[in-house]
């Protein structure tokens, strides 16, 4: 139905010559390519990165907007910092919640647990075991008032990391804004409702892709009318990286997602610009310090122009990618695990000299379980010390104008529009999920990256390199099993105690115009949402009008 | 041992990490095993149900999501029920050294946590059912 037709610039992006790093010390097998696989000059030149200043760069805050969104970008105001968060019950991440604000944290993100993440109720017989694991589970309305307890939603900024469900949580959300007496025009934050890279990458999908994308399309008509200060979408490469794609796949797939979606609201008639302005995005910060922030600066470049010259938007806040950062999970060794501290500086840096709006630093011992508090200090302190101690703020894009940056991000770029055409040919990001193409690019070169490190191509810093033999153990967080008991009669509880005839009308009304493409979801989710109905009765009811999906497993 | 190894690699509960179980996959492969991947959310009687049909000597079993003490107990107790307590069942995944002591003492018969080569697990397999089969 959809097809990317972005046709690549061919003549603005002379392509990186490929100079192969043929002085190798004899006694070293490590590779001179980018983490993933890039060929790099050994020396750059001005040869190597072809730009024009006006045309390629510009000045911060001005198209194509590669050095910046804003002119004064850090000087002006700096990246939110803002540490996901969430286990057990709603209990403990309110207390976790309200420990961060404490310690200077300036915005709030929500972790979920799988069954919530998977639009199952806590006492589903396939949540066992799974309830507050590696996030707070919320099952009810009710769960979320306690999550949000004495914090008030009309000062701080939410972040919520959910997918298939997002509507659900949405509604959740301005319902105890409107308890709290917040109007739901008032509230600001996030929430991730990427569905497209869940069938991509990180695989938690409920429903089949066309009903998937036509909530997503609900939530952010919803929004654009009735939340102006809401970003509805999250375009996510994070997780395709984090699943073993290379730089150039995790810019091209999360930006023809991006696409996806701006085309998808365009068919519901939705004007570019009233909408456009409100998406934004959440990409990995990996290890290879000039791949990434030639990433960032690529992804912005891109996007600026598609929307500009494909998507017809005038409103240059619609040309502008404002993004996220997350330091890579998948970086992080169980080995040594103190040397993570170490990984996380380097890679948090590249986020903030590629221009970054908030970002999350992982905890080191995010290899072994869920952080204790004492860990996520210190990744919130990263962020700290890079923000006020070592001067990278004071001038915008500082790298700007190095060769061998901007020869990355250029290749970069190149990269990404050839996967653009490749999408194109196979009918859209959709039909390409169909056929498993993101997937099985994904795993190979993650199996690819996998043979380098044990062939002893890449060096991993106490994995295959620099082992300890004895490793002390490290002090980690538990998750009190007793939680996801507590849990159970917590949601049994506010089935008990709620108006079921009202129950029941809720979920007739989401079934009927879950029938029907012509009508919003998200009033009669929000209705269904004050009247105390459980996530997972609203997912089931979805499932039983659009069935679920499951994917043909490659490997 | 008559024949190829032959290998499920499965992916239970509601963890839809994959990357790790796939590459296993194509590792076990490669080494010349047969391998059947389950593809993901599979409850542990989905798990069971193919180990049986597929005849398999082992199973693997990844899980990143700290369910680990639940499903892998049942997936052990599932096995044996069905009478396929000589599958050897190994697991993969971010556990913490408490719980790998644990599931060995259920009679998992390996842990393997991030940073394990594959070359380890290939090993693993290929050394532990070779000697079972000449028993």
């Amino acid at each position: 139905m959809f097809g990317l037709r972005i046709a690549s610039p061919a003549v603005r992006f002379r392509q990186t010559p490929a100079v192969a790093a043929t002085e190798k010390p004899q006694s070293s097998a490590e590779l001179f390519t980018t983490i993933s696989g890039i060929e790099v000059a050994p020396v750059a030149t001005p040869e190597t990165a072809a730009i024009d200043y006006e045309r390629d760069l510009g000045s911060p805050g001005r198209f194509p907007f590669t050095r910046g969104v804003y002119p004064s970008m850090y000087r002006g105001r700096l990246w939110t910092m803002r540490q996901f968060a969430g286990f057990g019950t709603a209990e403990e991440t309110n207390e976790r919640f309200h420990y961060l604000l404490e310690h200077g944290q300036t915005g709030l993100s929500t972790a979920f647990d799988m069954p919530t993440l998977m639009g199952y109720d806590s006492d589903h017989p396939r949540s066992l075991g799974e309830v507050g694991r590696e996030g707070v589970a919320i099952d009810s309305l009710a769960d979320m008032e306690t999550l949000f307890a004495g914090i008030p939603l009309g000062e701080v900024s939410t972040s919520m990391t959910i997918n298939s469900p997002a509507a659900i949580l949405l509604a959740y959300y301005a319902c105890v804004g409107e308890e709290q007496g917040v109007p739901r025009s008032e509230l600001r934050g996030t929430i991730q409702t990427d569905i497209l890279k869940e069938y991509i990458a990180q695989k938690e999908y409920i429903f089949p892709p066309e009903p998937s994308m036509r909530l997503v399309t609900d939530m952010v008509e919803f929004c654009t009318a009735e939340m102006p200060l809401w970003h509805p979408i999250s375009i996510s490469g994070y997780h395709i990286r984090e699943a073993g794609s290379t730089a150039a796949q995790e810019l091209a797939f999360t930006l023809a997602d991006g696409f996806t979606y701006v085309e998808w609201a365009l068919e519901r008639g939705l004007d570019v610009d009233d909408f456009a302005p409100r998406l934004s995005f959440f990409f990995n910060a990996h290890l290879d310090f000039f791949e990434e922030i030639a990433k960032y600066r690529a992804a912005r470049r891109i996007w600026a122009t598609v929307m500009r010259d494909r998507y017809g938007a005038k409103n240059p806040r619609s040309w502008l990618m404002r993004f996220h950062t997350q330091t890579a999970g998948v970086s992080l060794t169980a080995q040594q695990p103190e040397v993570n501290i170490v990984r996380t500086a380097i890679e948090a840096l590249a986020a903030v000299l590629g221009g970054t709006q908030s970002l999350h630093t992982n905890s080191f011992d995010e290899a072994l379980a869920l952080p204790t508090e004492d860990a996520v200090r210190i990744a919130l302190r990263t962020q700290q010390v890079i923000a006020h101690e070592t001067g990278v703020v004071n001038s915008v894009d500082p790298l700007g104008g190095s060769y061998h940056l901007e020869a990355l991000t250029n290749e970069l770029e190149r990269q990404a529009y050839d996967y653009f055409d490749q999408i194109e040919r196979l009918g859209g990001v959709v039909a390409a999920i169909k056929e498993n193409f993101f997937q099985k690019e994904i795993a190979d070169a993650s199996f690819r990256y996998q043979g380098e490190v044990e062939a002893g191509e890449r060096v991993v810093v106490g994995v295959n390199r620099y082992n300890l033999e004895d490793e002390p153990e490290l002090e980690i967080l538990k998750i009190d099993p007793a939680l996801e008991q507590k849990q159970i009669d917590r949601v049994q509880g506010v089935r008990a105690r709620r108006d079921s005839a009202a129950v029941e009308a809720a979920l007739a009304r989401l079934k009927e115009d879950a029938a029907r493409d012509d009508r919003n979801l998200m009033h009669p989710i929000v209705d269904a949402a004050r009247a105390y109905v459980t996530m997972g009765e609203m997912c089931d009811a979805f499932r039983e009008v659009w069935g679920t999906w499951r994917e043909t497993p490659v490997f | 041992m008559a024949g190829k190894i032959r290998v499920v690699v499965a992916k239970p509960g509601l963890d839809g990490h994959d990357r790790g179980a796939k590459i296993i996959a194509r590792a076990l492969r490669d080494a010349g095993m047969e391998v059947i991947y389950t593809g993901l959310h599979q409850t542990p009687e989905q798990i069971v149900e193919t180990v049986i049909q597929e005849d398999a000597d082992a199973v693997g079993i990844s899980i990143l999501s700290g369910a680990h003490m639940t499903l892998v107990p049942r997936i052990v107790e599932l096995l044996r029920a069905e009478g396929a307590e000589d599958v050897a069942v190994v697991v993969g995944g971010t556990i913490p050294t408490d719980d790998i002591a644990e599931l060995k003492k259920l009679g998992v018969a390996e842990v393997f946590t991030p940073g394990a080569p594959t070359s380890a697990i290939v090993d693993f397999l290929q050394a532990t059912l070779t000697r079972e089969s000449t028993v």
